[in-house]
C-alpha cells in the first residue's frame, strides 16, 4: 500500500495546522489561563499583564490556592451542590419516564408515528433562551397557562419561580419537556436494536406484554440507559440558559443557583475572575471524572453510524 | 376478546398514550402563539384567555421596532452560515489528514484531540473572554469562525466516515498524478456528502441557538444575536410576555423550518455520538 509506506508529515501538517492552531488557542490555553487566573485575585477590570509578564502578574495578584480554600469555605457552594442535587434527583426519574415513553411509543412505529418523532423532537431544536421564555411566563402563577391547566383538575398551583420550593421543579419540568426527545431518540435506537427473537421466544414462554418489558426490554436496554443515565449527569452539572432566563440571580433564596451560573455571575457580576476561574476547576474535575466513565462504556457499547 | 377487538383496543391505546405526550410537548408552544397573539392588556386578564378574544399583531410590530432586534437575526443568520462552513471544512480537512495521509504520530493528534471531547465551554468561557479581549476580537461576529477552526466533535464523526473510504481510491488518484487537495475535495469531500450534510445541520442549529459565548464576547447591542436580544429583553420589558413570546417565536420559526426540510437525516443514527456538552 502507498499510502501506508510514504511518511507524508508536511502534507498532513497543512490539513491539519487550522484544527491544530483551534486545539492550542481554544483549548489547550484557556486550560492555561484559567488554572492561572484561579491563582490570582485578578478582578478582570485591573490590566490583565499575564500575558506580558507572568512573574508580575503573580507578584501582584498572586494568592495561592486562597480561592479554592474560600470556596470550600464558603456555604454557596455546597447550597450550589444541594440545588444540583436536587435537580439531579427529580430531573432523572423524569427524564427517563418520558424518554421511554417516547422511545417505546417510536418503536412501535405504527402508521402516522412518523409525525410524532418530528413533534417529539421540536423542543430539541428550539433555542433555550425561547423555551425557558415560555416556561417562565407559563409558570406565572396568576397568569400563566399551567396554574390554569391544574386549576381544571382542582388543583391550586403554586408559585413556581418565585417560590424558593417550586423553582428548581419548574426549571425540572422545563428541561424534561426540552430534552425528552433527544433522549427518547437515543432510546429509540436502543430498543430497535434488540432481536426481535428474545421476544418471540419469550412469547412463546407465555410471558405477557409487561413481563417482556420488565424480562427483555429492560435488561436488553441497559447499557443504553446507562449510558444515557450517565450523560444526563454530566449535563445536569451544567445547566445554565435555562436557570439564567427562567430564575434570575439564582433564584428565590438562592434556590436555583447551580455552577455555571455561579461562575458567570462570579465572573461578569461581582468581577471576581479568580474566584469564578477556581469554580471552573472544581466544575472540570468532576465532569471529568463523569466523562472518563461515559468514554469508557461508549468504547463498549456505542456504536456510530452516521 | 376478538384479535380484531384487541387489535383496535391496541391502536386506541397507543394513540392515546402518544397523544397525552404529543399535548404536553405542545401546550409551551400553544400558549408562545396565543400569548404572540394578544394585547398587552388581555395578558392579564382574569379568567385567563386561552385564544386571544381580540387578535393582535401589534406585539410583532413592536418587536421589530426594538432597536437591533431585525439586525440580531442578521447577525445570528450570518454566524450560524459562517461557522457552519468553517466547520465543515476545518473538521473535513483534519479528518482528511487523520484517515488517508499517513504521517507519524497520527494516532497520537487523534488521542489529543478526543480529550478536547472533555473540556466543554462552560469551563472555558472565562479564559476564552480573557483570551479574546486581549487580543480585542470581543464585539466581533467573525471571531466565532474561530472556535470552529477545532470542533473535536464534527472531527470524530467525520473521521468514522473517511474511515469506511477505501484507501485504494486516493492511492489510485495519486497514481494518476492528483494532488492531496484535489484528492480532498473532488473525491473525499463529495464522498462524505451524508455525514456532511448532517454535521451542517447541527452546526447551524447549535450556532443559531447558542447562548454562553455571545451573552460573554457580544456585548454590543449591534452585534448581539438573537438569543441575547431575546433574553434582553426580558430584563427591559418586564411583563410584555407578548412581546417576549413573539421573539422566540421568531427565533424558532426558521430553525423550525430547516428542521421540517431536513428530518430525513434526523435518523436516531446521529443522536447516538452527539454527545456535545
Amino acid at each position: 500500500m502507498k499510502i501506508a509506506k510514504t511518511n507524508n508529515g508536511l502534507i498532513a501538517l497543512m490539513f491539519l495546522l487550522p484544527s491544530l492552531i483551534g486545539f492550542a488557542v481554544f483549548s489547550v490555553l484557556p486550560m492555561i489561563v484559567s488554572m492561572a487566573v484561579s491563582l490570582s485575585s485578578w478582578d478582570g477590570l485591573s490590566k490583565l499583564i499575564l500575558f506580558d509578564d507572568v512573574s508580575g502578574f503573580f507578584q501582584e495578584f498572586g494568592i495561592g490556592v486562597a480561592n479554592y480554600s474560600n470556596i470550600f469555605a464558603t456555604p454557596e457552594l455546597y447550597q450550589v451542590l444541594g440545588n444540583t442535587l436536587k435537580f439531579v434527583a427529580m430531573y432523572i426519574p423524569l427524564m427517563l419516564i418520558a424518554a421511554m415513553s417516547v422511545g417505546l411509543i417510536l418503536a412501535k412505529g405504527r402508521r402516522g408515528s412518523g409525525v410524532l418523532r418530528i413533534l417529539y423532537y421540536i423542543p430539541v431544536i428550539t433555542s433555550w433562551v425561547a423555551g425557558a421564555l415560555i416556561w417562565r411566563w407559563a409558570f406565572s402563577p396568576e397568569y400563566g397557562i399551567i396554574n390554569e391547566i391544574l386549576k381544571i383538575f382542582g388543583i391550586s398551583g403554586p408559585l413556581w419561580l418565585q417560590s424558593a420550593q417550586w423553582a428548581m421543579p419548574g426549571i425540572v419540568l422545563a428541561s424534561v419537556w426540552k430534552d425528552m426527545g433527544y433522549f427518547g431518540l437515543m432510546l429509540f435506537a436502543g430498543l430497535r436494536s434488540i432481536d426481535a427473537g428474545y421476544y418471540e421466544a419469550a412469547s412463546i414462554d407465555g410471558a405477557g406484554k409487561i413481563r417482556q418489558f420488565f424480562n427483555v426490554t429492560l435488561p436488553m436496554l441497559s447499557p443504553t440507559l446507562f449510558f444515557v443515565i450517565i450523560i444526563n449527569i454530566i449535563n445536569s452539572l451544567q445547566i445554565f440558559p435555562q436557570v439564567m432566563v427562567m430564575t434570575p440571580g439564582g433564584g428565590p433564596g438562592g434556590s436555583t443557583m447551580v455552577m455555571v451560573e455561579r461562575i458567570y455571575t462570579r465572573a461578569f457580576s461581582y468581577y471576581q475572575m479568580g474566584y469564578a476561574s477556581a469554580l471552573s476547576w472544581i466544575l472540570f474535575v468532576v465532569i471529568f471524572l463523569f466523562t472518563f466513565i461515559q468514554m469508557q462504556l461508549q468504547k463498549r457499547w456505542v456504536t456510530y453510524d452516521v | 376478546m376478538t384479535s380484531n377487538a384487541k387489535k383496535i383496543l391496541g391502536a386506541l391505546v397507543y394513540w392515546l398514550f402518544a397523544g397525552i405526550i404529543a399535548v404536553m410537548v405542545c401546550i409551551p408552544f400553544f400558549w408562545m402563539v396565543s400569548t404572540s397573539l394578544k394585547s398587552r392588556g388581555a395578558l392579564m386578564s382574569i379568567p385567563m384567555e386561552w385564544l386571544p378574544k381580540e387578535p393582535t399583531l401589534d406585539a410583532y410590530q413592536k418587536l421589530f421596532e426594538i432597536p437591533f432586534f431585525a439586525k440580531s437575526i442578521f447577525n445570528s443568520l450570518y454566524m450560524a452560515v459562517t461557522c457552519t462552513v468553517a466547520q465543515l471544512l476545518f473538521a473535513s480537512m483534519a479528518a482528511f489528514a487523520l484517515t488517508k495521509i499517513r504521517f507519524k504520530g497520527q494516532n497520537a493528534v487523534f488521542s489529543l484531540y478526543i480529550t478536547a471531547l472533555m473540556i466543554p465551554v462552560q469551563i472555558t468561557f472565562i479564559p476564552i473572554f480573557i483570551i479574546l479581549t486581549r487580543m480585542n476580537l470581543t464585539n466581533n461576529l467573525n471571531t466565532f469562525i474561530l472556535f470552529h477552526l477545532f470542533n473535536a466533535f464534527a472531527i470524530f464523526m467525520l473521521r468514522q466516515r473517511m474511515m469506511t473510504i477505501h484507501n485504494a481510491m486516493v492511492e489510485a488518484a495519486l497514481i494518476d498524478g492528483a494532488g492531496w487537495w484535489r484528492i480532498f475535495f473532488q473525491i473525499i469531500m463529495p464522498l462524505c456528502g451524508g455525514a456532511l450534510a448532517t454535521l451542517a445541520i447541527l452546526s447551524f442549529m447549535s450556532v443559531w441557538n447558542d447562548y454562553l459565548l455571545p451573552l460573554v464576547l457580544l456585548s454590543d447591542r449591534a452585534k448581539a444575536t438573537l438569543p441575547i436580544i431575546l433574553s434582553g429583553l426580558s430584563g427591559q420589558y418586564q411583563n410584555q410576555f407578548n412581546l417576549m413570546m413573539a421573539g422566540a417565536l421568531v427565533s424558532i420559526i426558521p430553525i423550525l423550518i430547516l428542521y421540517v426540510c431536513v428530518q430525513g437525516q434526523f435518523k436516531e443514527g446521529m443522536t447516538v455520538g452527539s454527545v456535545k456538552g
